[in-house]
């Protein structure tokens, strides 16, 4: 029965992840950066959602929706006053900018909301844990409803990205800016609609990861968010059910070799497993290979 | 073009590197000024986190002695008053060295300090080779005050609390089936945990189960809580601080798993945790020096103090800097020293009133403090329990 | 076409080379310029005693970042690939260092010999974690092996904590794998889990850091100037290109990587000397992008830029000091707008034209130049 609990457990983090991981592989599918800054955005989600819920006291799902609307706009201004500046430089000129929005995020935080850690309401605060077997299986309601909430979010992106018309812009202009340019689609707002929709993804994985593991700190996006990224290159980054099934798969072996093999190396044993799948698969798991044109 | 470019980037850089150069050079002037009142100033230093993950136990320290310099000055408007300046060092060894020297280039001539274990380390030796008394509030490893005869340490060593943990549990609860979780990329949880292990063995016990986990206070415990459940493990020992500790109880309750905790004196402050659930701790114990629900006069009239400014209830990291600054401004009035006298003048007489039988009262003592001449302190452990949402003393 | 494509690369390459030749002198010129005027006016600075406690304790640093960035740019600027896990190759060698260092200390007593042959070990040891980590290399690009160095620089960190060595009563080097050893006492321990190193004897002074700078300057600008060096800048500039020339392609990346990776080792080596305590904790992912930061500020590739950038990221956070409170926002909004004022087009140009306007010996010195580059070009013409 302790393989199941832990079997959920995985999943319930690799969700946390897989959502985090979307926000990273659609800004890394369009505009070729890394964007350092996104753990941080998580932070921020996790914050505004908070003090909603606990000064204003507002319900947790309708705090939750403001602070999506707050991380959007966030998202967008970061992009345009910190990235767009930067674009066409090379994509490291923007990473290091990226490192300097996060260090500015988490630096705001903590003049703005103080050191002290917060622990954060669930949103499932009345919702009874269901215990099955005999106690031996448990399952907190936080897992099923962020693991739901993963799927969800993957089916309507994938909908959104393949059917709509501004999904389909974002993805000329990943695939060819210039010719998505000459096509008649307006660059900017394809990339600010994707920074916009990987930062509101963002709040709900703040929200979501908060509800399962309660601390809020300035620093609480920063171990989560590089995690995601190995999720997102695990996956292939730039494909979004690889971003899933990459943190899917990373939050399992994560709880696996705690469990089963030892908990001071999990953290070596999760990027070993990245290695050898990147050796194996040189662009992750459903990574597109890219053809060199001479 | 590009050329040009390029050597505007370096009379730029240049220009900024002077400015750099003259702002760490330049600082030194403000120590000499605002010596009006009779008895003159003594400059007090402190370094800790006030920025990145441990930046709560540096601001706690920061408002704690702050309160306690406040009091002096304004209790003794004529006497000898405190200088308090303290600086960020980011948790980072490199860095509290320089926030350390940056506070000697400022005419700093006590250090109380620095708030965490390695960067303490790493400011010990150097002020070792300095000739700065160093009184640390909360840095608890051994190798903080090893070798340095002008270190001491206002908390347990983490040693000693892994001990009188395994002592207590030992003899209080003998039949129960212990584990422990740890932090082990944290030398204050692998110091305690460490000590305890070897006591608790050498009672001819054994731990049940032991897990860690590394330094992330938000990860997944479900691992290590199963491990502990599976092993029948009924009285977890917890030498954590309390943030992930809180969220150790937090998932050990979701899965429906309520064992009894102990905990260290990283364990105050769970109560006061904004958005805590504080029946998760019910019957939780936990070994402090301190605790802000402590009904003495002194506890209670800091604490009300404390909240007034600071808008939240003190942590022990506050208390001991409280503590911290009352010793060395008593240690220093009883040397009978002026507050012109160098840095090197007070450490030497500093070192011999503390060995010399030099004795404090404070939040983080039933009776008196003093010190051992290894730097060590002495003073009685307090073991809470917490019951109804508050620390009663056992 | 063949034909054609490798005659065009080798003429091309010929004039690139002449020209490489005279830039090579150029800047190694100007690289060792900065070392020595800067270990002089430090050097100066300390013993006159301008420069306070606060600078001076950061001459060690600033070389060994200085070296660190120097050793990265030789994979993300020479080589073109993005490293993040530096840091991990910086605690192999510290570790290494202080390890060395301890058990030599019972047969050498002369110091700098001792030190001398930490950092050679310091460097080997590296140079092998590069060389396993290098392997990848051959397989991936690009992003994928940016996140293969971080991963690699978090497994190092990872296992370092649970790593344990100790000196025992006979002088015999005893290791420990995520237990702590046994019969031992406090001061005959070298590193303890995640305590990391304590006791550590200083050893490194600002002499022996600018030292080590040069060396690291020395290895790096002769490596780019050399045969290898000129064949790992034609694999980054056209990858496709070196490879039809019959270049080695693995072969060269795993040289820039390992070399890399060795001087990185010796960075750290000088670094864990400097302090008596080191904690794993402090070769995170962090430090790992604070020297690709120095790299990158000071123009990728560019060896003295990277210096200066080096030197100035490690002042700034202590000069901020006076900022208190606002002292780590105030960074990240000067390295924001740093980095968007040194690479957005059409602000560097504008910056350019107004430095033009108000440095008037400048302006003519570039009118000249102008007009040597117009008549130039009706030449040709």
């Amino acid at each position: 029965m302790s393989f199941l609990t832990n079997l959920i457990s995985g999943l319930s983090l690799g969700s946390v992840y897989a959502i985090i991981a979307l926000g990273y592989t659609m800004v890394y599918g369009i505009s070729k950066m890394l964007n350092f800054a996104h753990g941080d955005v998580i932070m921020v989600g996790g914050y505004v959602s908070f003090i909603l819920n606990m000064y204003v006291g507002m319900n947790g799902w309708l705090a939750l929706l403001i602070a999506m609307v707050v991380c959007t706009v966030l998202g967008i201004l970061i992009e345009r006053l910190a990235y767009r500046p930067l674009r066409g430089t090379g994509s490291l000129a923007v990473l290091i900018t990226a490192i300097g929005v996060s260090y500015f995020l988490q630096n705001s935080a903590l003049l703005i909301w103080g050191a002290n850690p917060r622990v954060f309401p669930s949103l499932f605060e009345g919702a009874k844990t269901i215990h099955a077997y005999n106690g031996q299986l448990s399952i907190a309601p936080a897992s099923i409803f962020t693991i739901a909430a993963n799927i969800v979010i993957m089916v309507i992106l994938t909908l959104f990205v393949s059917k709509t018309k501004a999904g389909k812009a974002m993805r000329a202009v990943s695939e060819d800016n210039g010719a998505a340019q000459l096509m008649g689609i307006n660059v900017n707002q394809s990339i600010s609609l994707t920074f916009a929709i990987g930062s509101g993804l963002a709040a709900v994985a703040g929200v979501l990861m908060c509800s399962a593991y309660p601390i809020l700190m300035p620093t609480t996006g920063a171990m989560p968010g590089i995690k995601a990224f190995t999720a997102a290159v695990f996956g292939g980054i730039g494909s979004i059910p690889g971003a899933m099934i990459g943190g899917l798969i990373l939050g399992i072996i994560e709880i696996f070799s705690r469990a089963y093999i030892s908990t001071e190396l999990s953290d070596a044993i999760v990027f070993g497993c990245l290695i050898v799948v990147l050796l194996v698969k040189p662009t992750g798991l459903l990574g597109k290979k890219v053809h060199e044109k001479v | 073009m590009k050329n040009t470019f390029k050597k505007f980037a370096v009379i730029a850089m240049a220009c900024m590197m002077v400015f750099a150069l003259a702002a760490c050079g330049g600082g030194g002037d403000s120590s000499s000024d605002s010596e009006g009142a009779g008895a003159g100033t003594l400059h007090i230093g402190g370094v800790g986190p006030l920025t990145g993950p441990a930046a709560l136990y540096g601001t706690a320290v920061k408002n704690g002695a702050e309160l306690a310099v406040k009091e002096i000055n304004e209790a003794n408007p004529d006497g000898v008053q405190i200088a308090w300046d303290m600086q960020d060092d980011e948790h980072d060894a490199e860095k509290s060295v320089n926030a350390y020297n940056k506070l000697v280039d400022d005419g700093m001539q006590v250090l109380v300090g620095t708030v965490t274990s390695a960067p303490c380390t790493a400011v010990a030796a150097e002020a070792y080779a300095n000739r700065t008394f160093v009184l640390t509030p909360s840095a608890s490893a051994a190798a903080v005050v090893e070798g340095n005869d002008n270190v001491y340490q206002l908390c347990f060593q983490d040693p000693q609390q892994g001990q009188i943990a395994a002592d207590y549990i030992a003899e209080n609860y003998p039949d129960a089936v212990v584990g422990a979780i740890y932090n082990n990329a944290d030398n204050y949880s692998s110091g305690i945990y460490d000590a305890f292990k070897a006591e608790y063995e050498t009672k001819g016990k054994t731990i049940a189960a032991t897990e860690a986990f590394s330094d992330d206070a938000n990860a997944d415990f479900s691992a290590q809580l199963n491990s502990m459940k599976n092993a029948g493990v009924d009285f977890v020992f917890l030498p954590i601080y309390y943030t992930p500790a809180s969220n150790i109880m937090k998932q050990a309750s979701d899965m429906g798993y309520t064992p009894k905790y102990f905990g260290c004196d990283g364990f105050d402050g769970i109560l006061a945790l904004e958005g805590f659930d504080t029946s998760l701790a019910e019957g939780a114990l936990l070994l402090t020096p301190f605790s802000a629900d402590a009904d003495d006069e002194a506890t209670q009239a800091f604490v009300s103090a404390y909240q007034e400014a600071y808008g939240e209830k003190p942590i022990q990291f506050a208390a001991d800097a409280y503590d911290c600054v009352y010793a060395v401004y008593n240690a220093f009035l009883e040397t009978g020293l002026s507050t012109d006298a160098s840095m090197e003048e007070i450490c030497e007489a500093l070192i011999s009133q503390f060995n010399g039988g030099f004795s404090v009262k404070g939040l983080t003592a039933s009776g008196e403090m003093k010190w051992e001449s290894t730097g060590e302190v002495d003073k009685a452990p307090k073991i809470y329990l917490i019951q109804d949402g508050k620390y009663v003393e056992q | 076409m063949a034909e054609r494509l490798l005659k065009n690369i080798s003429t091309r390459g010929l004039k690139k080379t002449a020209k490489k030749g005279m830039q090579y002198r150029k800047e190694a010129m100007i690289s060792y310029a900065i070392l020595f005027i800067g270990y002089a006016v430090l050097q100066i600075g300390a013993m006159t005693g301008i420069v306070g406690r606060n600078l001076q304790g950061q001459f060690v640093p600033i070389c060994v970042y200085v070296s660190l960035a120097i050793s990265l740019n030789l994979v993300v600027g020479i080589s073109g690939e993005l490293s993040l896990g530096h840091a991990g190759f910086m605690a192999v060698g510290a570790f290494t260092g202080i390890i060395v260092m301890r058990v030599l200390e019972q047969y050498i007593t002369i110091v700098p010999v001792r030190l001398i042959i930490a950092l050679l070990v310091a460097a080997f040891v590296a140079s092998i974690a590069g060389f396993i980590i290098g392997i990848p290399i051959l397989s991936l690009r690009g992003d994928y092996l940016a996140i293969v160095t971080l991963a690699f620089g978090e497994i190092v960190r990872n296992f370092m904590n649970v790593l344990h060595f100790a000196l025992d009563d006979k002088g015999h080097l005893k290791f420990a794998f995520n237990h702590t050893i046994e019969g031992i006492t406090n001061e005959q321990r070298i590193i303890t889990g995640a305590i990391g190193a304590t006791g550590v004897t200083k050893t490194a002074t600002f002499t022996y850091a600018m030292l080590l700078t040069a060396f690291t300057l020395f290895i790096v600008l002769n490596l780019k100037n050399s045969k290898q060096g000129r064949a790992i800048m034609a694999i980054r500039d056209n990858r496709i290109a070196g490879e039809s020339i019959g270049l080695d392609v693995k072969k060269y990346k795993l040289i820039a990587f390992v070399v890399s990776a060795a001087l990185a080792g010796m960075a750290g080596c000088m670094f864990g000397q400097n302090y008596s305590t080191l904690a794993p904790v402090k070769f995170n992912f962090n430090t790992s992008v604070l020297i690709l930061v120095f790299v990158v500020l000071g123009g990728i590739g560019n060896i003295w830029g990277g210096m200066i950038a080096a030197a100035l990221l490690t002042i700034l956070p202590e000069a901020f000091r006076q900022f208190a409170d606002y002292r780590m926002l105030t960074y990240a909004i000067v390295l924001i707008l740093v980095m968007i004022c040194t690479y957005n087009p059409a602000i560097k140009a504008r910056i350019q034209n107004i430095w033009k306007k108000i440095n008037p010996l400048k302006r003519k010195k570039d009118e000249g130049k102008k007009d040597k580059k117009k008549k130039s070009g009706k030449e040709a013409e």
